[in-house]
């Protein structure tokens, strides 16, 4: 029998994810602890790497999302002090965190996204708000979806069905960040892919479809049991679950994604899986899609969770 | 763990979620509530919740009460008590209530855990779904939460700096009614009000008492941060002028510690009777172990002096806020507050202070947005600003760091300046009030 692992789990911080980070700190937290494990929930801040220095642990998970933790700064600190935790190489984390890289990456490896264009604050300041957006509609429609470049849980995204609604939208989204990306909608089978590795190659597990009941995947929809409806695994032909888990695992590996990520696509009414983004530390709150797609694996979270920790303390990343 | 519907392979998260009462469906997460998550870190100055300065409170007062109390009555303090409170207690806050003019007896004195529970009560008494509860404009976040889970409809009437203002009550009156809607009662904060600031004049108290008397309108006063004054006491509280017509609540949160969760209603007779009941049938009764350490507490310390302590360090902290606000921000507008907690704060163009409040988090500021003290989706123009519990530098670093997110918020705005519709797209969102242990 395997020795009980010291594991510190890193959740919180100061992104504006803080709240799902706890979230998913907590419960990597229980299902470890319930395997015999040492756990410690750390939030970081100025005394990180001193606390980790003397709990000596054997690996780090860290259960970040936001800034500092999935845009690789986190990870690529962790790495320089040797310390072996779950999760990709930095490098990897830094190319997910950008919507409009890993759209870039995982398009040029062949997989199918949105049309889409990534704009600046800058380029609004200096070719003018309303010819930007007179090209913006030109060239997508006016049925798109205003997302931040970073960040998750949909925080400052909008779907947008008319150009009146357009410059709120960006407003919002720049409320988050200085790029934005703005992409056709696309209508179809909502799903996301979690994609794990346990030490044999990447492989992706049942894909789950998401319907929300307002039809939109809003932060509320994400965090309120019951507002959202999932089928795991997604009600999908066999050969639209195929495509999708195929796109899914070339987006993870594009990246360079490693141990647990989470791939969202939308599968259209022609089956085609167009990637949507994807987490580099997906969320595992008691609302996440990850945690149902290991449970309709098979898996029991905490057997999953243990077996990648094993795993990343026999490792060390560099990044 | 997960819940699946038989033969359909739905997975729904919360099985018993159709089976919630109608009155639950706002109970939802919030994207702005989740910001004031990072609130709580210490590299963030918040100027959100409505925390107590409870440091200022000697803690060898409160010690001393304590050993007191298990000494003397440990048993009785351990026990359930009377469902109305602690006699002695409701003594004691007939001595607290006489500094803002009201005479009454013990007997119609009923404590509860927190005067938030006092509001549930009134509520749960009053109101069926549909009813009207007038209430200044803004309101407090807390009463507007409880009234919208009795299904009420709020009606929010003109204040101005002189609180209330009398012509737009008798109208809101006349105009609900009208329209054949009932109205239950008119929920008021008249001292120093959460959020406004302002302090009903005392001018209009006698006729906004009469005014509701008139129309027969029961009239629910909230008076927590009464005794907080800054420059003289404030003028009589409206129950001392019709004690047949209004129910007043009081607390402890603010002039002790909130932390013993100790607040009171103060009913006519035949009210009291139900109100008891009802918090019987609540909580059987509030903590006596609470009760009786106030009552010790007020018994055996200077408290009023105490009070006087919480004065100075609430006026320092206003202070330190307006004048960096005048530094900082002076294109803005705000009052004055003469007690109390709390700066309401206007923003001037298109602004947003919900849509903002993501960039402030990333400034490391907090605030709470003007949406979360209106029921009917206004105060986007507006904020609230706490100067309760960060010290005087925090507050000024504070309203430094607000300077350059409402900077950042212009430019902007400014750069999609003529393009269309600015105004928000709405997120249905109505949890935009920070949680009660934020600072």
């Amino acid at each position: 029998m395997s020795l009980p692992l010291t594991i510190a789990i890193l959740s919180g911080g100061i992104s504006h994810e803080r709240e799902i980070s706890l979230r998913t700190g907590r419960r990597v937290a229980d299902a470890l602890s319930d395997r015999g494990h040492s756990i410690t929930l750390l939030d970081p801040d100025a005394d990180l790497f001193s606390r980790l220095d003397g709990l000596e642990p054997d690996v780090v998970w860290p259960a970040l999302h936001g800034s500092s933790g999935e845009d690789g700064a986190l990870l690529g600190l962790l790495a320089a002090r040797g310390m072996a935790y779950v999760g990709p190489a930095p490098s990897a984390a830094r190319l997910a965190w950008s919507k409009p890289v890993a759209k870039t990456l995982v398009g040029r490896a062949g997989v199918t996204s949105a049309e889409s264009l990534t704009v600046t604050r800058e380029a609004f300041r200096e070719l003018g708000a309303t010819n930007v957006l007179s090209l913006v509609i030109r060239a997508l429609g006016t049925h798109v979806v205003v997302k931040p470049s970073q960040g998750g849980s949909a925080q400052g995204v909008t779907i947008v069905n008319d150009a009146d609604a357009l410059p709120r939208a960006m407003v919002d989204a720049f409320t988050y960040h200085d790029v934005v990306i703005v992409e056709k909608f696309v209508s179809g089978t909502e799903v996301s892919a979690t994609v794990i590795d346990t030490g044999d190659g990447p492989r992706v597990l049942p894909l789950v479809e998401i319907v929300p009941l307002t039809g939109t995947y809003s932060f509320e929809a994400r965090y309120t049991a019951g507002e959202t409806t999932f089928f795991a695994p997604a009600r999908l032909t066999e050969s639209e679950l195929r495509s999708a888990e195929a796109a899914a695992l070339t987006a993870h590996t594009a990246l360079g994604l490693d141990y647990m990520s989470r791939i969202d696509l939308i599968v259209d009414e022609r089956g085609t899986a167009h990637f949507l983004e994807a987490n580099a530390l997906p969320g595992l709150t008691e609302t996440s899609s990850a945690p149902l797609a290991i449970e309709a694996a098979g898996f029991e979270a905490g057997e999953l969770y243990e077996q990648l920790a094993r795993r990343a303390a026999h490792n060390t990343v560099t990044g | 763990m997960t819940s699946s519907t038989p033969n359909s392979g739905a997975i729904n998260l919360d099985p018993w979620f159709s089976h919630y009462a109608e009155r639950a469906s706002g109970l939802s997460a919030s994207e702005v509530r989740a910001l004031f998550a990072v609130a709580s870190r210490p590299e963030v100055v918040s100027l959100a919740g409505g925390m107590p300065f409870v440091r200022a409170l000697p803690q060898d007062l409160v010690s001393d009460a304590l050993d007191r109390v298990m000494r003397d009555s440990g048993p009785t303090a351990l026990q359930y008590g009377s469902g109305q409170g602690v006699p002695a207690l409701r003594e004691q806050i007939l001595e607290i209530m006489a500094l803002e003019g009201i005479s009454a007896s013990s007997d119609d004195v009923v404590v509860t855990t927190g005067s938030q529970q006092a509001l549930d009560l009134v509520a749960k008494l009053f109101i069926d779904p549909g009813d009207v509860i007038l209430a200044e404009a803004p309101s407090y976040v807390g009463a507007i939460g409880v009234f919208r889970s009795y299904q009420a409809t709020m009606v929010h009437l003109e204040t101005d700096a002189d609180g209330l203002v009398p012509e737009a009550l008798a109208e809101g009156i006349r105009r609900i009614r009208a329209d054949g809607r009932t109205i239950k009662f008119l929920y008021t904060i008249p001292n120093f009000h959460n959020p406004a600031g302002v302090t009903l004049s005392a001018e209009r108290r006698p006729e906004i008492v009469r005014i509701c008397a008139e129309a027969g309108v029961l009239i629910l006063e909230d008076n927590p941060y009464g005794l907080l004054h800054f420059d003289g006491p404030v003028p009589d509280a409206l129950r001392s002028l019709n004690p047949d017509g209004i129910i007043y609540l009081g607390s402890f949160s603010k002039t002790l510690a909130p932390g013993f969760r100790v607040g009171w209603a103060l009913a006519p007779h035949a009210i009291r009777e139900k109100l008891v009941l009802a918090a019987e049938a609540a909580i059987l009764c509030p903590s006596s172990f609470s009760q009786l350490v106030i009552s010790q507490y007020l018994a055996t310390a200077d408290w009023k002096a105490q009070i006087n302590e919480f004065r100075g360090v609430y006026r320092d902290r206003r202070d330190a806020m307006l004048d960096a606000l005048g530094e900082h921000l002076p294109d803005l507008s705000w009052n004055v507050p003469n007690g109390g907690f709390y700066i309401w704060v206007t923003l001037p163009d298109d602004l947003d202070s919900k849509a903002m409040l993501p960039r402030a988090v990333t400034e490391l500021v907090a605030y709470t947005p003007g949406t979360a003290f209106f029921a009917d989706g206004n105060g986007r123009q507006n904020m609230r600003l706490s100067f309760c519990y960060p010290p005087p530098e925090a507050i000024r670093l504070g309203i430094r760091r607000l300077a350059t997110v409402i900077a950042g918020e212009r430019d902007l705005l400014e750069t999609f300046a003529g393009t269309g519709r600015l105004t928000p797209n709405g997120s249905g969102d109505s949890v935009t009030a920070p949680p009660p242990d934020l600072s």
